[in-house]
């Protein structure tokens, strides 16, 4: 703070961006705080201390608007936002550097971030990457015209209708959108037209409503408009932006009816309902709510996690951007129960189409009375916030992603203490999953006990399940828990090859995403529970069934996943910061090893860096970051090519 | 927490970064300095008042404070005196008036008075800001009559706290290293507190007080002081007026100087004694700001033909005729114990058990007090009650004048430590050398670049010294410090106009002019 960037003042344009995100809550510029030297008025006092640095989460924001409209992070900049909001320079520029859609060098405005991960790798990834450096030049150059860059980028959470790009372009009017499927002529088209200043298309998913979008929402539910689903049941059949349509259909029931019941009642029906978390962590629901709702420390806070980012997992994507009022809803039921006054909503960076959707609905929301400080004309006061992440997979751990809404690096804390106990901003704190809080709905309508009664005793409810890779059908698939994983394949018209005889089409199913575990044709019948998944040592984690068919190069792909980890790994720790390095080198050179080399170092190596990953990370990244390339190793006959 | 005239973020890291943890809690500080120095930038207000005005801002605040009806009432009646003449004393320091003297925003001084009258818990903590004046009694008083007003005095978390710029200033002064007082702040022209002493030494102690060290400085220009013995002080670089310092030392008939460095007053010394770091090398006690005296051992002996303080000075009573024996750190403590009652209880075994006690504590049953103030708050107050002492606003000697028209102010770096005999001898990256440090307004209406070198003048003496420009200063004021003064002796500018009672010269406030040195070609700073 009494540190300063030394650089030349910052452009009007940057200013602007800055101040246009921060001046509705930090007051005008003065001589001491990014303002223009005023010693008549400022050279005998100054305000600041506290107040200046109660500001500090908006500094993700004010990145983010400096990224937007100026296409990069300039030192004049960051020095300007460190003043406007009294953070140390060093700390902005920790902030700045730690997320990968932010750039603190010149950056061309319009860059593609293509995605190279698991599933777009399966549907020709490196081939696509490939055209593009003929046709735009290395990653990271820019065009001879200095307009258009290209990026590689880990799983966007398009597997679906892989492969897949986000388009980013920067300036007055920013503009970020999905391209997927996407095929190298029409990108660079596009590219080409974003360089120059014309249109560059629309996002895959945002058409007007129609039967051409549910064509286009069919292609990535295919249960789309079928009876029988709870979470996906208005999905490509009531208009996401329309909240007169959401509430014709049901919508809005389940809040009016918590309202009724009072906040210990709706905590009683979430108990006995047995939901447990869909982040991946599965923690009973109904316990973290009875938790916060005790809590003495005032205020409480509600945050959704919306940072979907495990590669393979769409399903949170397509409920923010298809059903978004059924998420406001259900965050206003669980603010209610938990005596949160506050939501934020932390949505990942990379789904532009997700906040536009999420941000209108939330403003539908306020106008009529369904947000605010008078909920459906109670005393209840709710309000949400929306905020974007900026690229890194840590902040989809709940204490990292508190850090990253407080205007930190997103390096998550020790626990304890809980977020129930100390969480955002310090105080109680309830985080819920984007699939958690679409459940809440039907709890809270039909009961706690008439829940529990679909799926499984250890695992109650319906489940989302992303399937992508080697499917015939991928997309989003909602099932009753207990569902046998052939049978959920079946559903998604199987593997192709082998004449639809799965045993034979599949080399390797990973369960759970990167951090998960591969396990082979013979566990297709495993009923698809939280228990039947732990017995044979595999995971549910966020829903991702990826299916590998017998010609892939699995050895690619666990390549793929260990660089994913070093990359996200966020430093903090030395196990896992030095341990995803040590094991993306040793599947390097076990991968350069002579045919028929011997491979025990290499093995015994990876399975001990895997155990002091496990044994002392932090947090869920190091601890699972050896997971699903230990789970391969463990079974060498998916590797043989 | 009031901090006034003190830019502890640099000239008390360790104690700020104590501060900060309390700041991190939610304390709020308010930085009264002209500087917006780096302790300001953390501050929730700061008051950038011209130099030399503190009384006039303190008395405003007070006038305001009881215009407010926020004065503490009960606490003034009970526990102090001189409530009436303090409230008439500050009745013509409107806020008017203090925005006039001081340049600070009325609605600013307000804002300072009503959070410190209105806090739960509040102290005020200064250094040399306050005390480098030459009315530097009265601005402490003026502090001290606002923690009296508000009640902020004796209790937890509260005070008025001088921080002290060695670990051990407070011990010197426990100590009788003052020239009023004996060991125990028993004050020496007091003649049964004295016979105390002459019958436990079987000596006489001089009846009358001695000379503070600016009156030293008198005394050798009057011919009155011919010999001089220093013990760990280099005033021939930290005094003001620095030829005068110079000139009066070099020309007295003797001098010895005991140091653990070969400091510039020791080069003028007949006789340098080497001493023993006092920590590390030595045994014994040091009390630090909040009065805990603790225990310092002994590591190490001192090397080459150094010794410690101890040892030299037995060494030169026994020349003297006293043989006072083998020396003996606790034996010596003791004898502090018998004979200043605020230390009796403090043997070197309850030191060791509590971890150091805080005086007065007068037996070996007594803990220690964590308030020296405490008993104001007991019913009725036991012993005197707290006085007011109203003062009046008196602004620096060195007047600005058309020829004079910029303030220099002096202090200190986080990188150096006073005249830099400790610290120069290390390498900092943070350390740039000595610089004047002026405005962007003042160094454009000069004409001058950063790092061109300018003659300094003041009505005493002139230097030469590179200009850096720095953002945190306003038109009209300049900054130096002493850290330097190989290189650039500030200390020939400054004015030695001297507080009578504390015997401190005015350091903070000198009338300049800048003059361009034509045909400089401009440099870099050092590094």
């Amino acid at each position: 703070m009494d540190l300063h960037v030394i650089a030349p003042p910052a452009s009007p344009a940057e200013r602007a961006a800055v101040d246009a995100v921060i001046s509705e809550r930090v007051g005008p510029p003065t001589t001491w705080h990014g303002g223009t030297r005023e010693t008549a008025l400022d050279g005998h006092v100054a305000r600041g201390g506290h107040e200046a640095r109660e500001h500090r989460d908006l500094l993700l924001p004010a990145l983010h608007a400096l990224q937007d409209r100026i296409g990069h992070i300039s030192q004049p900049a960051l020095g300007y936002v460190s003043r406007r909001l009294a953070v140390p320079p060093a700390e902005a520029y920790g902030v700045a550097t730690f997320y990968s859609l932010l750039a603190t060098t010149p950056r061309p405005p319009v860059v593609a971030h293509v995605c190279d991960d698991i599933a777009c790798r399966l549907a020709g990834a490196e081939e696509l990457c490939a055209t593009l450096e003929r046709a735009l030049g290395p990653t990271g150059a820019a065009t001879p015209d200095g307009r258009v860059t290209w990026l590689r980028s880990p799983c966007l959470g398009q597997c679906e209708r892989a492969p897949a790009a986000l388009l980013t372009i920067a300036g007055d009017e920013p503009r970020a959108l999905a391209v997927a499927p996407l095929d190298p002529a029409g990108l660079v088209a596009r590219l080409e037209a974003a360089g120059s200043g014309r249109p560059a298309g629309r996002d895959a998913g945002d058409q007007p409503w129609g039967p051409a979008r549910r064509d286009t929402i069919r292609a990535s539910v295919p249960q789309a408009g079928s009876d029988g689903l709870t979470l996906l049941a208005r999905v490509g059949a009531v208009d996401p932006s329309d909240l007169a349509a959401y509430r014709t259909s049901g919508g809005y029931q389940a809040l009016a009816r918590a309202l009724e019941l009072g906040p210990a009642r709706v905590i009683e029906e979430m108990t006995a309902s047995r939901l447990v978390g869909r982040g991946g962590a599965a923690f009973p629901t109904g316990r973290k709510w009875a938790a916060v709702a005790a809590a003495t420390a005032q205020p409480h806070y509600l945050v959704c996690n919306a940072d979907e980012s495990e590669p393979g997992t769409f399903k949170d994507r397509i409920l923010l951007e298809e059903d978004p009022f059924a998420l406001i809803e259900a965050m206003t039921i669980a603010g209610f129960a938990t005596g949160a006054a506050r939501g934020y909503l932390y949505l990942r960076g990379e789904y532009p189409l997700a906040l536009a959707r999420v941000g209108d609905a939330i403003r539908q929301a306020r106008q009529a009375g369904l947000l605010g400080p008078a909920v459906m004309g109670t005393t209840f006061g709710f309000d949400i916030e929306v905020r974007r992440g900026a690229g890194a997979y840590i902040c989809g751990e709940e204490t990292a992603l508190f850090e990253s809404i407080e205007g930190k690096r997103g390096e998550p804390r020790n626990k304890p203490p809980y977020p129930v106990d100390v969480g955002l901003f310090g105080k109680p704190t309830t985080v819920n999953n984007v699939e958690t809080l679409a459940n809440v709905l039907p709890i809270v309508l039909r009961g706690g006990a008439a829940f529990a009664a679909t799926g499984t005793e250890g695992s109650t409810g319906t489940k989302l399940f992303c399937l992508s890779g080697h499917v015939a059908r991928p997309g989003l698939y909602e099932v009753p828990f207990g569902t046998t994983l052939r049978a959920l394949l079946d559903l998604a018209g199987g593997v192709p090859g082998a004449g639809g005889r799965l045993e034979e089409a599949i080399r390797a199913i990973l369960l759970g995403g990167a951090a998960g575990v591969f396990v082979g044709p013979e566990t297709l019948d495993t009923p698809l529970t939280f228990e039947g998944t732990r017995a044979i040592g595999a995971t549910l984690g966020s829903g991702v069934v990826m299916a590998f068919d017998r010609m892939t190069d699995l050895a690619g792909t666990l390549r793929r996943i260990a660089a994913f980890f070093r990359d996200e790994s966020c430093g903090q720790c030395v196990p896992c910061r030095v341990g995803t390095v040590r094991q993306e080198e040793l599947l390097a050179r076990l991968a350069s090893r002579p045919a028929g080399g011997p491979v025990g170092d290499e093995l015994g190596l990876l399975r001990e860096l895997g155990q002091a990953m496990r044994d002392a990370s932090i947090c869920g990244l190091g601890q699972t970051a050896s997971s699903a390339i230990e789970s391969a190793l463990r079974q060498p006959e998916l590797l043989v090519s | 927490m009031l901090l006034w005239g003190s830019n502890a973020r640099e000239t008390h890291p360790i104690f700020f970064h104590h501060l900060l943890k309390g700041v991190n809690r939610g304390a709020r500080l308010i930085a009264v300095d002209p500087r917006r120095t780096s302790s300001a930038q953390w501050a929730d207000l700061w008051l950038g008042l011209d130099v030399g005005s503190d009384i006039a801002l303190a008395n405003a605040m007070g006038r305001e404070i009881i215009a407010a009806g926020l004065h503490a009432r009960e606490f003034t009646k009970r526990a102090t005196s001189g409530f009436d003449a303090y409230r008439a004393k500050v009745e013509p320091y409107t806020l008017e008036y203090a925005e006039r003297e001081t340049g600070v925003p009325a609605d600013a001084i307000r804002e300072a008075a009503l959070a410190y009258a209105r806090a739960d818990r509040a102290m005020i903590c200064w250094t040399l800001g306050i005390t480098e004046h030459h009315n530097a009694v009265d601005n402490v008083l003026a502090l001290i009559s606002l923690a009296l007003l508000t009640g902020h005095v004796g209790k937890y978390g509260s005070g008025i706290n001088p921080l002290r710029g060695q670990n051990n200033v407070q011990g010197g002064g426990d100590m009788g290293a003052l020239p009023d007082r004996l060991p125990g702040f028993q004050h020496v022209e007091n003649d049964a507190l004295r016979a105390k002493f002459d019958a436990a030494w079987g000596v006489t102690v001089p009846p009358k007080r001695g000379w503070h060290l600016s009156g030293m400085f008198d005394a050798m220009e009057r011919g009155e002081l011919q010999a001089l013995y220093v013990i760990g002080e280099n005033p021939v670089q930290s005094e003001a007026d620095q030829e005068r310092a110079k000139h009066l030392l070099s020309t007295r008939d003797f001098m010895v100087v005991q140091d653990i460095f070969l400091t510039a007053t020791a080069e003028l010394a007949d006789v340098v004694l080497p001493a023993g770091a006092s920590w590390a090398e030595s045994d014994g006690t040091v009390t630090n700001s909040e009065r805990r005296v603790q225990r310092v051992r002994k590591a190490l002996d001192p090397p080459g033909e150094a010794r410690e303080d101890l040892a030299i000075i037995f060494d030169i009573a026994r020349a003297m005729g006293h043989d006072w024996g083998e020396p003996d750190p606790e034996a010596v403590w003791d004898e502090v114990r018998r004979l200043a009652p605020p230390f009796a209880g403090m043997s070197y075994r309850r030191l060791d058990e509590l971890g150091g006690i805080q005086w007065p504590c007068y037996d070996e049953t007594h803990p220690g007090e964590l308030f020296l103030h405490s008993r104001l708050w007991e019913d009725p107050v036991p012993g005197l009650r707290a006085p007011f002492v109203p003062v009046d606003h008196d602004p620096p000697v060195d007047r600005l004048a058309p020829d004079f028209p910029i303030r220099l102010t002096t202090g200190r770096r986080l990188d150096s430590y006073n005249t830099g005999v400790q610290s120069g001898g290390y390498r900092s990256p943070l350390r740039r050398g000595e610089s004047l440090d002026i405005s962007p307004e003042d160094a454009a209406a000069l004409s001058l670049a950063e790092g061109e070198r300018v003659r300094v003048v003041s009505r005493r003496g002139q230097v030469e010294v590179p200009v850096r420009v720095d953002e945190s200063l306003r038109p009209g004021l300049t900054f130096m410090t002493l850290h330097f003064q190989d290189e650039v002796a500030t200390n020939l500018l400054t004015i030695d106009a001297t507080d009578p009672k504390s015997g401190t010269a005015e350091f903070k406030a000198t009338a300049i002019r800048i003059e361009k040195l034509t045909g400089t070609p401009a440099t870099a700073p050092a590094p």
